[in-house]
Parts: C-alpha cells; sequence; structure tokens
C-alpha cells in the first residue's frame, strides 16, 4: 500500500564530462513524476535515463531541454536516475529536476478521517490544489526565464568583445595591408631613380 | 558497487526500514563537494534535512548512521556573500532566510579527515529541502495557535498566496534586469556598427592617401 509520499525539486550543477545519479526507494504501486529542465549552459541540453530497481531502464532521452515522465512503480526498491553531461566537453550544465512520489502527505497525518470533508473544506482542498498548480506554472516560467536571460547576458558580452576585437582586426589588417603593398614596391638594390 | 546491495534483499528491507520516511539521496565522495542552486524570492525561508550513511566494505552495505562524521554546510547570497557556514553532524537540519532576492547556492561537503572512515569512498546523502510555504509544519502551527482545521486551511491557503504574490514581485524585478541587459545590448550593437562604419572610412581615406603619396614619391603615378 503507498505511503505518503513527497516532492523533491532540486536545482544543481552538472560539470561538463559529469554524470549524477540520484535514488529514491519507492513501494510498489505509487505513481510517481520526474521533470527536467535544463537552465543554463551550452544548448540547453542534457541526456536523463531513469531505471528501476532491477536496472530495466523505464525513461531514456539524449539531449533534451525539457521533459516529464510519470510512471507507476512496479515494484519495491530503489529507483535511480541520472543526468549526464558527458557529451559536452567544456560547458558545464545548471538542472532543475522535481521528482514527485506519491502524493502529498495530508495537512492532519495523525487523525483518522472518520467523516467526510464538509463543504467548506472540500472547498479549501480544491483552491489548494488550484494553488499548487500555479505555484508549478510559475516555476516552470522562472526557469524559462532564467534560461532567456542567461542567453541575453552570453549575448550582451559576445557582442562587446566581438565589437572591440573586430575593431582592432580592422585596424591592423588595413595598417598591415599598406605596408606589405609598400614592401612590393620598394627596391631591394639601392639604384637611384633620379638622374 | 550498490548491484552487490540489490542482490541481498533482505539487507536492503532493513536499510529501507531504518531509513524511515522516505527521501531523495545521491552518493558523495570524500573530498566532493555538492552544490544545490535555489533561486527564491526575498523573506523566504528555506529549511534543509540531510542524514547521511556510510558504505561498509566488509559487510558491503551502508550503515544505518555514521557516527563522528561531519557534513559542513555553506549558503551563499545572490552577491556571494556567505549567509551560512557551520559544521554539522551526520544528520542534521540547516535554515537560513533570504534577504535578497536570486540565486542562493547551498554547498555540502563532508568533514571527514580520517581516511580510514572513507575506505569504501563513497558517502550516502539523503537530502530534502523545503522551500517558502512548503518549509511550514502545520501540525506545529495547529497546535501552537491553537486552530481548527478550517482555520488551518485557511492558513495553508494564505501561505500560499503569500508565496505566489513574493515570486510575482520577483518575476518583476527579474523582468527589468532582462529589460536591462537586452537594452545594453541594443546600444552596443547600435554604436558598434557606427563606430565600425566611421573606422572603416578613415582607415580607407588614410591607406588610399598614403599608398597616392608613396607612389608619387616612387614616381609612379
Amino acid at each position: 500500500v503507498p505511503g505518503p509520499g513527497g516532492a523533491s525539486e532540486i536545482t544543481f550543477e552538472l560539470p561538463d564530462n559529469a554524470k549524477q545519479c540520484f535514488y529514491e526507494d519507492i513501494t510498489q504501486g505509487t505513481k510517481c513524476t520526474l521533470e527536467f529542465q535544463v537552465i543554463t549552459g551550452g544548448h540547453y541540453d542534457v541526456d536523463c535515463r531513469l531505471e528501476d530497481p532491477d536496472g530495466n531502464v523505464l525513461y531514456k532521452e539524449m539531449k533534451k531541454q525539457y521533459d516529464s515522465f510519470t510512471f507507476t512503480a512496479s515494484k519495491n526498491g530503489t529507483y535511480k536516475f541520472c543526468f549526464s553531461n558527458e557529451f559536452s566537453t567544456f560547458t558545464h550544465k545548471t538542472v532543475y529536476f522535481d521528482f514527485q512520489v506519491g502524493e502529498d502527505p495530508p495537512l492532519f497525518p495523525s487523525e483518522n478521517r472518520v467523516s467526510a470533508l464538509t463543504q467548506m473544506e472540500s472547498a479549501c482542498v480544491s483552491i489548494h490544489e488550484a494553488l499548487k498548480s500555479v505555484i508549478d506554472y510559475q516555476t516552470h516560467f522562472r526557469l524559462r526565464e532564467a534560461q532567456g536571460r542567461s542567453r541575453a547576458e552570453d549575448l550582451n558580452t559576445r557582442v562587446a568583445y566581438w565589437s572591440v576585437g573586430e575593431a582592432l582586426i580592422l585596424l591592423v589588417v588595413s595598417i598591415g595591408q599598406v605596408f606589405l603593398l609598400k614592401s612590393f614596391f620598394s627596391d631591394k638594390r639601392t639604384t637611384t631613380t633620379r638622374v | 558497487g550498490w548491484r552487490r546491495a540489490m542482490g541481498r534483499p533482505a539487507l536492503l528491507l532493513l536499510a529501507l526500514c531504518a531509513a524511515g520516511a522516505r527521501g531523495l539521496y545521491f552518493h558523495i565522495g570524500e573530498t566532493e563537494k555538492r552544490c544545490f542552486i535555489e533561486e527564491i524570492p526575498d523573506e523566504t525561508m528555506v529549511i534543509g534535512n540531510y542524514r547521511t550513511q556510510m558504505w561498509d566494505k566488509q559487510k558491503e552495505v551502508f550503515l544505518p548512521s555514521t557516527p563522528g562524521l561531519g557534513m559542513h554546510v555553506e549558503v551563499k547570497d545572490p552577491e556571494g556573500k556567505v549567509v551560512l557556514s557551520r559544521q554539522y553532524g551526520s544528520e542534521g537540519r540547516f535554515t537560513f532566510t533570504s534577504h535578497t532576492p536570486g540565486d542562493h547556492q547551498i554547498c555540502l561537503h563532508s568533514n571527514s579527515t580520517r581516511m580510514a572512515l572513507f575506505a569504501g569512498g563513497r558517502l550516502r546523502v539523503h537530502l530534502d529541502i523545503q522551500v517558502g510555504e512548503h518549509a511550514n509544519n502545520y501540525p506545529e502551527i495547529a497546535a501552537r495557535d491553537k486552530l481548527t482545521e478550517l482555520q488551518l486551511r485557511a492558513r495553508q491557503l494564505l501561505d500560499q498566496v503569500e508565496q505566489i504574490q513574493k515570486e510575482q514581485d520577483y518575476q518583476r524585478y527579474r523582468e527589468e534586469r532582462f529589460r536591462l541587459t537586452s537594452e545594453s545590448t541594443n546600444q552596443r550593437v547600435l554604436w558598434w556598427s557606427i563606430a565600425q562604419t566611421v573606422i572603416l572610412i578613415l582607415t580607407g581615406i588614410w591607406q588610399m592617401r598614403h599608398l597616392k603619396s608613396f607612389f608619387e614619391a616612387k614616381k609612379l603615378v
């Protein structure tokens, strides 16, 4: 019988050529959802792999920016999911994931619910669920915005360096061209052309 | 590795029972430092709970607890200033409240100086980080303020709405930063293209004049 679950939301840094794995012990019959999103780094993609206690691969995707995977645990044991940045040689990534196992624990864990919820209580429960989904949307929006802002800041720095660099190259090349041309026409011998 | 542990279901069940509450965990090396990022609005409380288990090489299983081992927890605010830097035991709970909105970095590493402890090379760390409204302990609040069930539910809804408002304020602040960055890029591109054109024209004129005087001196023109 699945017990009370919970959610783990973690944002971590994945260095280049690295793989990081997380584990969780899940009881049979629990409905779980794994959602991940790459926030910064390179092409904003990562490899993800989810395995059950026997090592069977339940989910495997390469170079994904965002995905969501729901499954029901078919057996008791340790489920493992890994994020890999092994295909990248020099960009480290920041990855966010949200692993929801079962349902959130109820507000009153110690009480046995003998009577059904009153209308007010049911209304509170619906509002709570709706607000949870609002907070969830806000989180995803914040991550997308962080991604966009990271790209914009990269662009800003790149434009600054590139414009200075190109101005220098332009000057060097045009001055260099003139002197090179002059060297084609300069006499090696010291003959004078004047009468 | 962990596959050998999987081959002993009895021990696994024991480990599950000892683990108690379900939790996410990962493995960390002796000198390894693991960092997590929490992007949060200001005045938001963050509570982190962790528990460590050490790998016993002889029994090839993770021991239920690790006496004598401590974890160092360091939290930095978005400006890089250290907000929390403390040593905890093998099991601990750390709390901090953000005073500036942005990326807070939570880093953990073990303080093990004795090589013998880490013979297996691995430490299992159970970690749970709760932010904002999730950090509230409602049964405790109900007992302390003597709230009825309905009042407690209303309190939870109020906390959730407060969290949503804070996040929206933070969003406005971030969007302003984003806009400033984009406008700065726009300005830079504009000035750069003007400057490039000016440099191009000036070097062209200089080139022609310099070459003309050179060829005149060489009596080629």
